[in-house]
């Protein structure tokens, strides 16, 4: 696959304060790539400097193999669709979407019917006469992604760009978007704090964290091989707990020697281990491979969710059976469901489910839409 | 990169010369002609000579303090009301408010004058019915009441702003949580409407302690105030400095009273302004 | 309740207007008596017209305020964006507060204080008429500006920040980002700040009285010789007129604003 865009070991600060420290990335025409992450982890410092509104403090940006540190923004074959979708509010949708086009002095007719034919691709035809002030926020998205899409950019960047809109339509738009790219082949990278959009539209991931990349890989690599345990943690439910592997393929924790499929670690190696709570079935204590007290339930629709102690640890399991609070069950898990990390700066600060609650989880997620 | 961000401000560039020139120089030029003598050599005489219009401070600071009162107390039920009228209403009566605002000061000021002069509305009215005349130009109550007259709007308007952007939630919460009318305004309305107050007193007491149009035609000439005095000794070149002095101890005085004001305010909105 | 506020706004505005009342009524006077209605004429409007004075000094207040509303207008509103990208908190707070002092000070220190620079400044150019047409627009432009900045400002906090950028994003140079953009973007403000520019500079008495030359005279300044002199009704006449135009221009753009408000509600429907 051909090479688009480089970053090479860039660096970034505001006021002394590190935003990205030392990022090297590759994109590949056509992909669609999504920099994931929580508020503060550099993700749209990252779109900015790619789309020519900040500057490297160190480091260099390569578009198609030329080095673009100091071409203006408004030089760039990249277009952006920014997060409040920034729609010049003097300007109906025609002219919104034209705005590009008329400076390029594109002659009358051809403006016409190229803005004709983006407003059929994102459903809003008729719409050209507008005020765009006064359009809703899904349709205000749509003139956004037409109007930056309109001059066939190479690269266009999308900023958390369904951020403002509320559940349902934003699953309409995920896979709006995701048609959009696979009809015009343009590469899409895409900024977004909510992994499940992460997960369900790109081609590949790269979740970041503090200013660094934590991994990079396709949306089944990052879930069911996270390296280490932010990752873990932020992509999916996690249940992460210190384990040691005394020999290739066996890992003890929780009291328990496991069957497990990694290998490759010294014999005695400290390590943290991840299991997904989907991946845990519940069965009686006695024929299960740890024994805890269910702490909490709660009916999500489609499973319960249960929180059971064991030796001080709670654990978040996921299952189709009920368990009462209070209940002593038994925890099955199978090798395949075991998946080990190294040990890393994040081993410790996740994957505990003692001071877990919904609410707060929800609370969290507002704070960082609102910081964004 | 400091390059950069002064490359982003320049479009600033050309106010800020102004500014430096227009309005910082002029102000260092009151300060230079205040402490130094024709001959421009360093004196404090200037200063020191303040003392003979002592009684000119004092009357000033006090009719512009009692005509701001007097402003406020009818100023702020004025604005009150005007809140509590149907919105369409409101408009017309702000209008009405802003007309004489947007009248030049001079006219408002005659129009005073026409009707308190000796030969006059009022004076005529009272001959008309035998009860004999009253001398109402010159006296002190005349200038007061010009000032009140002229400078009304100003209080009315910023108190107006403010309140009118008072959530009205918030009154139907305080009287949900047990506050009678009475309650609602002065433990809601007059406090969040402080903001609006102080920018009103300050509108009002700074024109009025520095006029001198108003106490010369509806003073009669028979006292001063420090309006009256600064244009005097600006009238002829050997008295600018005493001119410049005395507008310098001026400045100062608001700019203190300013201070104070804006302590008593704590306004993060800078206050309101036309 | 209902009754005294409606008394209370009733008194207020009665003494409001009595002054004016009588003021315009007495214009049509027939003699020179001031507080005596002796019959109705236009006999003061054809004096005041009959005099060249009162066009000069027209069509000088006119010219004054055009041109100071312009000039301020174009500095305000290239200072109101410069101030806007200011990323120091401290440059912007001492532009801001060395902005506002005129509008701060009393009219008669900001009106000396320039006088006492203009004579200095004249005095050492050796110029023999110091103060003329130029001293007093530079006057007018002072403090013209922070009106004009202050109108601007509102607007450019309430625009997204991200639309200059969205301009440059699609291919416009930062000079015409600003122009199709920005500009259009904060004009409210930018018209606003000019009316209300035109405004003050039209109505301003003490400002002139202290900058003027001789040989440029105003309307304010002609009411206030005027009214040095002996009470005639030839100023009444003359105030008549400008409350009248000032009460034209008043409803005019009442009823403008109020006109886009409906529009922009029913276009929200």
């Amino acid at each position: 696959m051909k090479r688009i865009i480089e970053l090479q070991n860039i660096s970034k600060a505001f006021d002394g304060e590190t935003v990205l420290d030392n990022i090297s990335l590759e994109i590949y025409d056509g992909e669609f790539i999504t920099l994931l992450g929580p508020s503060g982890c550099g993700k749209t410092t990252t779109l900015r400097l790619i789309g020519g509104f900040e500057t490297a403090d160190e480091g260099n940006v390569y578009f198609k193999g030329k080095r673009i540190n100091d071409v203006p923004a408004h030089k760039r074959h990249v277009n952006t669709v920014f997060q409040k979708y920034a729609l010049f509010p003097h300007l109906n949708v025609f002219e919104n979407i034209a705005f590009s086009l008329r400076l390029q002095k594109v002659e009358k007719k051809e403006i016409i019917s190229r803005v004709k034919e983006i407003l059929e691709m994102v459903s809003l035809k008729g719409f050209e006469h507008k005020n765009v002030t006064l359009l809703s926020g899904g349709q205000q998205q749509r003139v956004a992604i037409a109007r930056a899409l309109i001059s066939h950019p190479k690269v266009l960047l999308l900023d958390e760009p369904l951020g403002a809109l509320d559940l349902k339509l934003r699953k309409d738009m995920q896979n709006e978007l995701k048609n959009i790219q696979k009809q015009t082949g343009i590469t899409f990278i895409y900024v977004t704090h909510d992994q499940e959009e992460a997960l369900s539209m790109s081609d590949r991931v790269v979740v970041m964290s503090d200013g660094r990349i934590q991994q990079i890989g396709t949306p089944t690599d990052i879930y069911n091989e996270p390296v280490n345990a932010f990752v873990a943690d932020f992509i999916g439910e996690s249940n992460i707990v210190d384990g040691v592997m005394p020999e290739d393929q066996k890992v003890r924790f929780a009291g328990h020697t496991f069957e497990c499929v990694d290998s490759g670690f010294a014999p005695g190696e400290a390590v943290d281990v991840v299991v997904r709570p989907e991946d845990v079935d519940v069965v009686s204590p006695e024929k299960g491979h740890l024994k805890g007290t269910v702490t909490a339930v709660t009916f999500k629709g489609v499973h319960y969710e249960i929180i059971v102690d064991i030796g001080g640890f709670k654990w978040m399991i996921q299952s189709t059976d009920y368990a009462a609070e209070g209940d002593h069950i038994g925890l099955f898990i199978e090798p395949e469901a075991i998946h080990i990390m190294k040990k890393s700066e994040y081993s410790g600060l996740y994957g505990d489910y003692s001071s877990f609650s919904d609410e707060l989880e929800e609370l969290s997620d507002a704070d960082s839409v609102e910081e964004d | 990169m400091i390059k950069k961000n002064l490359l982003r401000s320049a479009a600033a560039a050309p106010h800020i010369v102004w500014s430096v020139l227009f309005i910082v120089f002029p102000l260092l030029f009151v300060a230079y002609f205040a402490f130094t003598d024709g001959a421009g050599a360093f004196t404090l005489e200037n200063i020191t000579s303040l003392g003979e219009h002592t009684q000119t401070f004092v009357l000033s600071i006090a009719l512009s303090i009692i005509a701001t009162f007097i402003c406020f107390l009818i100023g702020y039920p004025l604005a009150y009301i005007i809140t509590t009228a149907p919105e369409s209403h409101q408009k017309f009566y702000m209008l009405l408010l802003m007309l004489p605002m947007w009248t030049n000061l001079l006219i408002r000021t005659y129009s005073m004058m026409a009707i308190m002069d000796d030969g006059g509305l009022i004076n005529n009215i009272l001959a008309a019915l035998d009860w004999g005349q009253i001398h109402l130009i010159g006296t002190k109550g005349a200038v007061v009441f010009g000032m009140v007259y002229d400078f009304l709007p100003y209080m009315v308007l910023p108190i107006y702003t403010v309140m009118s952007k008072i959530d009205r939630r918030l009154l139907e919460a305080a009287r949900d949580l047990g506050c009678s009318p009475v309650q609602v305004l002065l433990k809601v309305i007059v406090p969040l409407s402080m903001s609006g107050v102080i920018s009103g007193i300050t509108m009002v007491f700074v024109p009025s302690i520095s006029t001198f149009y108003i106490s010369q035609k509806l003073g009669g000439g028979t006292f001063e105030l420090l309006g009256d005095t600064i244009e005097r000794q600006f009238q002829n070149e050997a008295t600018y400095n005493v001119g410049a002095a005395i507008a310098l101890v001026m400045m100062v005085l608001i700019l203190i009273s300013l201070a104070v004001m804006n302590r008593f305010g704590d306004d993060d909105e800078g206050g309101v302004v036309l | 309740m209902k009754l005294f506020s409606r008394l209370y706004l009733i008194l207020i505005f009665a003494l409001l207007y009595i002054p004016i009342g009588v003021l315009i009524l007495f214009s049509f006077n027939s003699t020179a008596n001031t507080g005596m209605l002796t019959g109705l004429s236009l006999y003061w409007y054809k004096e005041l017209f009959s005099s060249p004075d009162t066009f000069v000094a027209l069509k000088n207040t006119l010219v004054l305020a055009l041109s100071a509303a312009c000039i301020s207008t174009v500095i305000g509103t290239a200072a109101a964006v410069g101030i806007s990208r200011m990323k120091s908190k401290w440059a912007k707070k001492s532009v801001q507060s060395v902005t506002n002092i005129p509008m701060m000070n009393p009219d008669i220190v900001t009106g000396v204080s320039m006088m006492l620079l203009f004579v200095f400044v004249g005095g050492m150019l050796g110029l023999t008429e110091k103060l003329s047409f130029i001293t007093l627009l530079i006057a007018h432009v002072t403090f013209c500006l922070p009106y004009v900045i202050l109108s601007i400002q509102p607007r450019l906090r309430q625009m997204d920040k991200s639309l200059p950028e969205a301009a440059r994003d699609l291919g416009c140079t930062p000079l015409q980002s600003f122009f199709k953009v920005e500009l259009p973007t904060i004009m409210g403000g930018v018209v606003s700040g000019f009316l209300m520019a035109f405004t003050l500079s039209l109505d301003d008495f003490v400002i002139s009285y202290f900058t003027t030359g001789s040989s440029y005279q105003t309307l304010p300044l002609m009411i206030y010789s005027m009214t040095k002199k002996e009470v005639k009704p030839d100023i009444y006449a003359l105030s008549t007129l400008i409350i009248l135009s000032v009460l034209v221009l008043l409803i005019i753009t009442n009823v403008i604003s109020a006109r886009n408000e409906k529009r922009s509600r029913k276009e929200k429907k």
